[in-house]
């Protein structure tokens, strides 16, 4: 009673978190649902006598799979959202089409299948005593080439995304001595204003005032001022405003 | 109870599949992959109680290693594509179609 209980609850969750996964615009909202998805199958897992697959899941799937995910999704940008653009025609119609008919083609057959009611595990793990004693006599005497195989994989696995994600330096690294001469040439020799000197407040996104109480456009920080302008937010002081205007048309320059 | 957790893998695997179809983000469609990998799991460790034979636990688990080397595999490459078309779009890597 309790594990149909269980079921359903979790059944619900995890078909909704996939199809939530699916169809969320945002990419960060995917990952979520993927890990809605993968903590319920984690519980589904406890639930058929696998506590061992249970606590893997969780650790391999929500814990290092999902981090990894969402650390390439910060890396790539989060604001990469899906063009709507269709290389292929209808090929988002004929896709669920497909999806919607496999769905109920293997569904209808597994529905259809008479099953004996489940043996269960009793009998397999007694022997070890109890889940993983079992599952660890297994694969270190019939499956241990298969497991070595796999730690080989997973060094392969990482040094090459180390290959991969390596970037060679195109250019030398600027020496100090190159970067003081650099600035001694430029406009500015001394540092630039910091955000917020002599005005009311020490907020970055507020410019520093100039001894003559003008703005300096300078002391904005780049990146701030470019998101202002594009999310339309720009503070309504006209003299701030200006200022951070003046920042993204430098920065587009 | 066998055939419930085989229609929700069923379901999860579709969904999954559905999702690598139509989006259009090498992310996302890389997650549905993961998505459909984890219901195959649910698969085998519904059959491993149905037949009581932990062989099917173990397949689980070294689909979740692969998996886990698949992963870091498949992102290092979708950043370095990234990194060289300023894109993670899956349609926009097509230079080898030509």
């Amino acid at each position: 009673m309790g594990e149909t209980i269980t079921f359903w609850v979790l059944a619900v969750v995890s078909v909704s978190a996939a199809l939530g996964l699916v169809f969320s615009r945002k990419a960060v909202y995917s990952a979520l649902m993927l890990g809605a998805v993968m903590l319920s199958l984690a519980v589904l897992y406890a639930v058929q006598d696998a506590p061992f697959l249970a606590a893997v899941q969780i650790i391999v799937y929500t814990g290092a799979v999902m981090m990894l995910f969402l650390f390439v999704l910060m890396l790539v940008g989060v604001d990469s959202s899906d063009s709507l653009v269709e290389t292929i025609r209808g090929q988002r119609l004929w896709a669920m089409i497909a999806g919607l008919g496999f769905a109920v083609l293997v569904a209808l057959a597994v529905g259809n299948l008479v099953v004996a009611p489940p043996t269960g595990l009793a009998g397999a793990t007694q022997g070890a005593g109890g889940n993983v004693p079992a599952i660890a006599e297994l694969i270190f005497t019939r499956h241990v080439f298969a497991f070595e195989v796999a730690s080989a994989l997973l060094i392969t696995a990482a040094l090459a995304a180390m290959v991969l994600a390596h970037r060679e330096r195109s250019r030398p690294k600027p020496t100090q001595k190159v970067l003081a001469r650099a600035r001694f040439l430029s406009d500015h020799p001394s540092p630039l204003p910091g955000p917020g000197t002599y005005a009311r407040n020490n907020a970055v996104d507020m410019p520093a005032l100039l001894p003559d109480g003008s703005i300096s456009e300078l002391s904005v920080n780049r990146v701030i001022a470019r998101h202002e302008a594009e999310e339309g937010g720009l503070p309504e002081d006209p003299k701030l405003a200006e200022a951070i205007r003046q920042a993204v048309e430098e920065e587009s320059k | 109870m066998t055939t419930h957790y085989l229609v929700l893998s069923v379901l999860l695997f579709t969904i999954g599949a559905v999702g690598v179809l139509i989006r259009r983000n090498a992310i996302v469609a890389f997650m549905c992959v993961e998505l459909m990998l984890n219901a195959c799991n649910l698969a085998f460790v519904t059959f491993a109680r149905q037949h009581g034979n932990l062989d099917g636990q173990i397949i689980a688990f070294f689909v979740m290693v692969v998996a886990a080397a698949e992963v870091v595999v498949g992102l290092a490459i979708i950043v370095t594509i990234f990194r060289t078309r300023r894109s993670a779009s899956i349609d926009d890597a097509n230079l080898l179609k030509y």
